[in-house]
């Protein structure tokens, strides 16, 4: 390496250089944040209901099978848009009776086909996480996925 | 071994190492699940396998970390640990910490946030014995003498432990859960771990190439500032379609773009020290272990993280087995075997039998690398193909599956490699060293 770059110098730049791409990162991240409260995400929609579905989700570990805005396990289906695939915004109504019987249905016990277990799920529970997924289907994530099949 | 407390490292390294054969075990299993999809289903789901394997990885990690950190403490400050008991102590409620998690795990007991599943409990354990872990090296450091490795490893186990205090924070709309959530994650694996990682390979190059220590820490420097300036604003990788704005989409492709050249750097690094030193040192295996992370993170870390970090790219590629071939090859070159080449470096020394047998230590490098290797191109394969089916031609996800058997197959096969390697390595540095030889040493005598 050049003999022009000393020890000192690289710590120094280092060290200056990590702030500098740190306070902007963070100040990036404020903006985000802020942008995803009030611009990206349905504000007013984020009930309680929606929270309680969001600890369902969680309480069960969906994310370690499933995937949700493409973060999780891969080994089963996306549910960022599943809301959408089952034409819950044509149909809502529909689409929530759907989402609960798929849940309820399982284990499906077919051969040779991955196994979702039972979670034995209330019917409080299993609205909220409805709910959950039919506000995350409406944050704006720049058009992903490409497919509704997710 | 200059300095009787960095035996301290010992119990660290065989715990992790314990933690480590368990995580390949579950990765077999979970592997087995993508074969014969109804193996087990009663007994463990597969979402218990996938989140021990996970969490163990990033446990045993920690713990190897810590023993690293412990054993070269002592040499780079010139001085005693602080307190082996401290240490101990860590130690223990670090263990039961995971330990406890993991059997929670199979009990459904888990919170549910991806790599943040241990319960509050542990959460909370965890964050004390990394604390108390840092308070003694940091007093160890602060009594010592204070050199470019030992410092940077400091600054990065710091900056770990604050930006785990993010696991703590979960907001209830999911795009700002998401948001902080890759503040661990991402600055984690592809930020801060880099420091401890670059430290810990500038120490055995110093070790066992005798290069100057002045051009060493030069380089240190300039490879972590690499990391930094690239890897924080890279974390808009993570955030083209998670609900955050468009600017991610440039920032991010750009920075992430840059993360290549840190492990680049450490490839030339380790490799001209290498040819630079005039030191032959007698330990092969864990030179090979040290060469093979560098090289191994560049292309896991690196090559297979820049094919699909753009952002016109990863919008079809986001979320399939690419990202899971991505994340296999990277983590095991730029941690796992960094974690194998110290604990290579430290075993005999600490065990006290140099020189040793290091036949069997490099039989495992190589079946273990080669085996990780064919893993990730099976995955890269299922992950093409996933790609095309599922996000260009709009099939449905359960019928690209049944498409993917051939790979999911290979696999398999290739984790069964892996475990083998593994249980190879362990017997490599617990295992009795018979004919305690360097490679092509003459004969020497038992205990040197």
């Amino acid at each position: 390496m050049a003999e022009t770059l000393t020890r000192s110098a690289a710590r120094n730049i280092f060290f200056g250089g990590s702030l500098f791409f740190f306070i902007a990162f963070a100040a990036l991240t404020v903006h985000s944040h802020w942008y995803m409260v009030n611009d990206s995400t349905d504000r007013k929609g984020l009930t309680d209901s929606v929270e309680r579905g969001k600890h369902v989700w969680e309480q069960n570990s969906c994310i370690n099978c499933h995937t949700i805005l493409g973060e999780g396990a891969y080994f089963a289906p996306e549910l960022g848009n599943v809301w959408h695939r089952y034409g819950g915004r044509e149909n809502p109504q529909a689409a929530r009776a759907a989402i609960k019987g798929w849940i309820k249905a399982q284990p499906l016990n077919v051969p040779g086909r991955r196994t979702m277990p039972a979670f034995d799920l209330s019917e409080e529970e299993l609205d909220a996480l409805v709910d959950f997924f039919r506000w995350v289907d409406g944050i704006d994530t720049q058009d992903w996925p490409p497919h509704p099949a997710g | 071994m200059k300095y009787e407390t960095q035996r301290v490292a010992l119990p660290f390294f065989a715990v992790a190492m314990a933690l480590f054969a368990l995580q390949v075990l579950f990765g077999l299993l979970a592997a087995t699940v993508y074969v014969l999809p109804e193996f087990m289903t009663e007994a463990m789901p597969f979402h218990i396998m996938r989140m021990s394997h996970t969490n163990l990885l990033i446990v045993w990690l920690l713990l190897g970390f810590m023993g690293c950190t412990y054993y070269l403490m002592p040499e780079e400050a010139e001085t005693e640990i602080h307190s082996p008991m401290i240490a101990y102590l860590q130690l223990a409620i670090f263990a039961l910490a995971g330990a406890g998690a993991l059997i929670g795990y199979q009990f459904g007991i888990h919170e549910g946030r991806e790599f943040l599943e241990q319960p509050l409990w542990a959460k909370i354990l965890i964050t004390i014995a990394f604390m108390m872990f840092l308070y003694n090296t940091s007093l160890t450091l602060y009594k010592g003498r204070k050199t470019a490795i030992n410092m940077v490893l400091m600054l990065g186990l710091w900056l770990a432990a604050i930006f785990w205090l993010f696991a703590f924070y979960n907001p209830g709309n999911l795009a700002v859960d998401k948001l902080y959530w890759w503040w661990i994650v991402h600055v984690w694996v592809e930020g801060v771990w880099e420091l401890i990682m670059g430290s810990l390979l500038a120490y055995l190059l110093i070790k066992m190439t005798g290069v100057d220590r002045e051009i060493i820490e030069k380089w240190l420097y300039v490879i972590i500032g690499l990391a930094l300036f690239s890897g924080l604003l890279g974390t808009g990788h993570h955030y083209y379609w998670i609900g955050a704005p468009w600017y991610w989409q440039p920032i991010g492709s750009i920075f992430s773009t840059l993360e290549v050249l840190p492990f680049f750097a450490m490839v030339m690094f380790a490799f001209y020290m290498f040819w630079k030193g005039r030191r032959n040192h007698p330990n092969k295996a864990a030179m090979l272990w040290t060469l093979g992370s560098a090289t191994v993170a560049f292309f896991g870390a690196g090559v297979w993280g820049f094919m699909h970090t753009l952002s016109f790219v990863n919008y079809y590629t986001h979320g399939t087995q690419v990202t899971a071939a991505h994340g296999h090859l990277a983590f095991y070159g730029a941690y796992v075997m960094m974690v194998l080449a110290v604990i290579s470096y430290a075993m005999p020394q600490l065990r006290r039998m140099q020189p040793y047998n290091q036949i069997p230590n490099m039989w495992s490098f190589w079946m273990m690398t080669s085996a990780m290797c064919f893993m990730t191109f099976t995955l890269t394969f299922a992950g093409v193909v996933q790609t095309h089916l599922q996000r260009v031609m709009g099939m449905n996800y359960m019928e690209v599956q049944s498409q993917l058997g051939l790979f999911y197959a290979m696999r398999l096969g290739a984790g069964v490699v892996v475990a083998v390697a593994a249980v190879l390595f362990l017997y490599a540095i617990f295992g009795p060293a018979r004919k305690q030889l360097p490679a092509g040493a003459p004969e020497a005598p038992e205990a040197a």
